[in-house]
Parts: C-alpha cells; sequence; structure tokens
C-alpha cells in the first residue's frame, strides 16, 4: 500500500462531499445564473473524480474524457449565458 | 515510498481541498458574484492540481501533454465563462447581497443595447452627487 493509494482513501470522500454542496446550492439556487454557477463547479469536480479515477485505476484513457468534459462545461456556461441575457 | 507518490498523494490532497472550499463557497456566500468569485477560482485551481497528480503518477510523455493541455484550456475557458455568466446575472438583476457596501456599475449600463457607457451617473440616477468636481 503506498502513499497514493493512502491518499485516494482521502481525496475521493472530499471530493463527494464538495458535490454534495455543490447539489445543494444547485438545488437551492435562487436564481437560474446561481444554478448554472452550481453546474459549472459540478462538472469542474467531475473532471477531479475522472483524474483521481485514473490514477484509482491506472486507466491513462479516462484523461480524455476529462478534455472531453471541460470542452463540453464551457460550451455549456457560455451557452447559459447568451441565453440568461437574452431573456432581457 | 518514493518521491513521485509522494508528490502525487500531495498534490491530489491540496486539490480536493480546494475544490472543497469552492464548494464550500457557493453554498455559503451571500451572493451570486461572491459565489462566483469563490468557485471560479478555487475549482479551476482544484482541478489543475489533481490533473497535475495524475501527470506526476503516470510520468508518460502523452498523460503530460493531455494533462498540460487541459489545464490551459481551463484556464483560458474559466475566466470567460465567469465574465459571461455573471454580466447575464447582472443584466437579469440578480440582488446583491445586503453587505454590499458600492454598486459602481450601477446606471452605467445601456439595457436597451447592453454597452457600458463610460459616463459619471449624474443626471440619470437623481440622487445628488456629494463629489465635488475635480479641479
Amino acid at each position: 500500500m503506498t502513499v497514493t493509494d493512502l491518499a485516494l482513501y482521502g481525496v475521493m470522500p472530499i471530493l463527494a462531499l464538495a458535490m454534495m454542496l455543490a447539489f445543494v446550492r444547485l438545488l437551492r439556487g435562487p436564481s437560474l445564473p446561481d444554478r448554472v454557477v452550481a453546474v459549472d463547479l459540478l462538472t469542474a469536480l467531475s473532471i477531479g473524480v475522472i483524474a483521481t479515477y485514473a490514477i484509482a485505476t491506472e486507466q491513462t484513457a479516462l484523461l480524455d474524457v476529462a478534455i472531453v468534459l471541460a470542452l463540453v462545461s464551457f460550451l455549456g456556461t457560455v451557452a447559459f449565458a447568451y441565453y440568461i441575457e437574452r431573456t432581457v | 515510498m518514493t518521491m513521485q507518490e509522494v508528490l502525487t498523494a500531495v498534490l491530489m490532497v491540496s486539490g480536493a481541498l480546494f475544490m472543497l472550499v469552492a464548494a464550500l463557497g457557493v453554498l455559503r456566500m451571500p451572493d451570486l458574484f461572491l459565489r462566483m468569485s469563490a468557485s471560479t477560482k478555487a475549482s479551476s485551481f482544484g482541478s489543475g492540481l489533481i490533473l497535475l497528480a495524475a501527470a506526476a503518477h503516470f510520468a508518460e510523455i502523452g498523460v503530460t501533454s493531455r494533462v498540460v493541455a487541459t489545464i490551459v484550456y481551463l484556464l483560458l475557458t474559466t475566466p470567460i465563462a465567469a465574465h459571461m455568466l455573471s454580466r447575464a446575472g447582472y443584466f437579469v438583476g440578480v440582488k446583491l447581497s445586503d453587505r454590499t457596501v458600492i454598486d459602481e456599475l450601477a446606471h452605467q449600463y445601456d439595457l436597451r443595447t447592453h454597452r457600458l457607457a463610460s459616463r459619471t451617473p449624474t443626471t440619470s440616477v437623481g440622487e445628488t452627487d456629494t463629489v465635488s468636481p475635480e479641479s
């Protein structure tokens, strides 16, 4: 058992807790931009989870998923911002 | 216990802690703009640290180049997305926090053309201008 394996036991619960906190803001957020901020944070957290999982399972192919998620997250946030600004 | 394992563990744990700080900020901050200020910087830094941990763990040229590309892309796009979203939120009229001292953007936007005017809000606001004109 290496130090990296030991650290994985701490990192995954921390990221899961952060995801839960972001989900609370997604459910509670008073306005639409608040929810979009929560979704943006959730995708950033997913990138972290995917990178951690790539380390845990020794699968380098999972990092491609992180790249695609970063691309799609930016497009989604920009589309939401454009849509919100068009509504006024 | 090699140096590589220690580096991977330290990068991973610190990145996860930054992500937790970002999520706490998004949950606890009183305002859309403060929430965005907490989430944007801390989350891009945290995911960058975790990706660097992956680069340190695998230590291959293919993985490292993909990690560097992802980090550069994140650092380029996250401020743009945050700026567009906060601008849209300001136009929609998201309420500021109760403890906001000053809103310097008030009455500076033209609501029809969505352009930012560089004029001082003297007549359009309807409030007394207490600041003496500079000589």
